[in-house]
């Protein structure tokens, strides 16, 4: 068997998302990405919440966490705490990350921990059926946005850039080997990165809003997006409606879990230093 | 023209992953693939240029290109060789 599945277990596979569905693309190029990187199978801790995208860690061959509803980050930032030398990696949808867990995201990006997340953005709550998401555009339908959803809805990449990450991209499944350089620029990046993977649902989104099947799917994500690259030369008229591809934001800056060891050290020199009495007391607690 | 013979690619399928969901069909760029009872073949597998596309694409893991390696000298021994194997049955 090739290097490639050697990642998998095998013995999950064939996986139970839908024929055509975008997040079997992302799990691919996720591990590509991984095996391009060449980190160790133990070294790796990729955690999700619920839904449809966060399946994706039972077919996984690393050391794998499938948690509450929304606390994907929650669970990870636990983990990285504990154990700062892993390389954790969140795989979370749009529901699970923008609406459930839209607390825990905000706030995981401020800190600039050293978590890698990939969002798979479906558009919609695929797993129950096809309701609505924070991440469904103005005016497409939903089960239960059967007259046309009227919520604006978020650029996941702003908010994580304006939350304080520091390596932002965005991708889609049609552009996979995009999609594999930018988790891998993520991987290598020391803070909060957010990767946003856009993916065809052509159970739900695609049905309920006439899109078609996985290949009308893809070309309608393809039609919709322009490179950031090639945007900076475009005319804002026919940029109007697109989402922008590529490597979106990059801007190192300190990382939680390393400053957190320094507090550590400093902390503890104090305190081995301590000689007791009251006026040392005084003194060590400034 | 160059004087290396051109390079010939195997596809190497899974059927069981397959759900024939027609991506790599419908975007192969030399349209060497196609569907046969819901599950994808390699048609005409000459005209692959080795773009990986359908691989990468492919949300089954279902598919995989490979670079053909020159076929062995079989020899006198040629009418021993077991034909009925899949190819991915040979590799190690």
């Amino acid at each position: 068997m090739s290097d490639f599945l050697s990642y998998f277990r095998q013995d999950n596979l064939p996986h139970i998302w839908c024929p055509g569905c975008g997040h079997g693309t992302v799990t691919g190029a996720i591990v590509r990405a991984i095996a391009r990187k060449g980190l160790d199978k133990n070294k790796v801790c990729i955690v999700s919440g619920i839904g449809c995208s966060s399946r994706a860690v039972g077919y996984l061959d690393f050391d794998t966490l499938h948690t509450a509803h929304g606390r994907a980050l929650a669970f990870a930032t636990g983990i990285k705490l504990a154990r700062p030398e892993l390389k954790v990696i969140v795989m979370t949808g749009d529901g699970d990350c923008t609406a459930i867990g839209g607390n825990h995201f905000i706030h995981a990006a401020r800190r600039n921990i050293d978590i890698t997340t990939i969002v798979m953005n479906n558009n919609i709550y695929g797993m129950t059926s096809g309701q609505y998401s924070p991440m469904t555009p103005k005016g497409m339908y939903g089960t239960t946005a059967p007259y046309g959803n009227l919520e604006r809805s978020f650029d996941l990449c702003e908010l994580a850039k304006a939350a304080g990450a520091t390596y932002v991209g965005r991708a889609t499944s049609y552009h996979v080997p995009l999609l594999i350089d930018l988790i891998e620029a993520a991987l290598g990046n020391k803070g909060f990165s957010v990767v946003e993977a856009m993916v065809q649902c052509p159970t739900y989104f695609g049905r309920k809003n006439k899109i078609g099947g996985p290949v009308e799917m893809l070309e309608w994500i393809k039609e919709g997006t322009v490179n950031v690259k090639a945007a900076a030369s475009l005319p804002p008229e026919k940029l109007a409606g697109k989402a922008l591809i590529g490597e979106l934001h990059n801007a190192p800056a300190p990382e939680y879990t390393a400053d957190y060891d320094e507090l550590i050290a400093k902390v503890q020199r104090k305190f081995d230093t301590f000689q007791g009495g009251l006026y040392g007391c005084a003194s060590n607690s400034d | 023209m160059s004087d290396q013979p051109p390079k010939s690619y195997l596809h190497v399928i899974r059927e069981r992953y397959c759900k024939g969901c027609n991506i790599c069909v419908a975007f192969c760029p030399k349209k060497v693939l196609a569907l046969k009872s819901g599950k994808v073949f390699a048609e005409r597998p000459w005209l692959c240029i080795g773009c990986k596309m359908c691989e990468l694409r492919c949300p089954d893991y279902a598919i995989e290109v490979r670079a053909a390696e020159p076929e062995p000298d079989k020899g006198a021994n040629g009418a021993e060789q077991d034909y009925c194997l899949p190819p991915e049955a040979c590799d190690d």
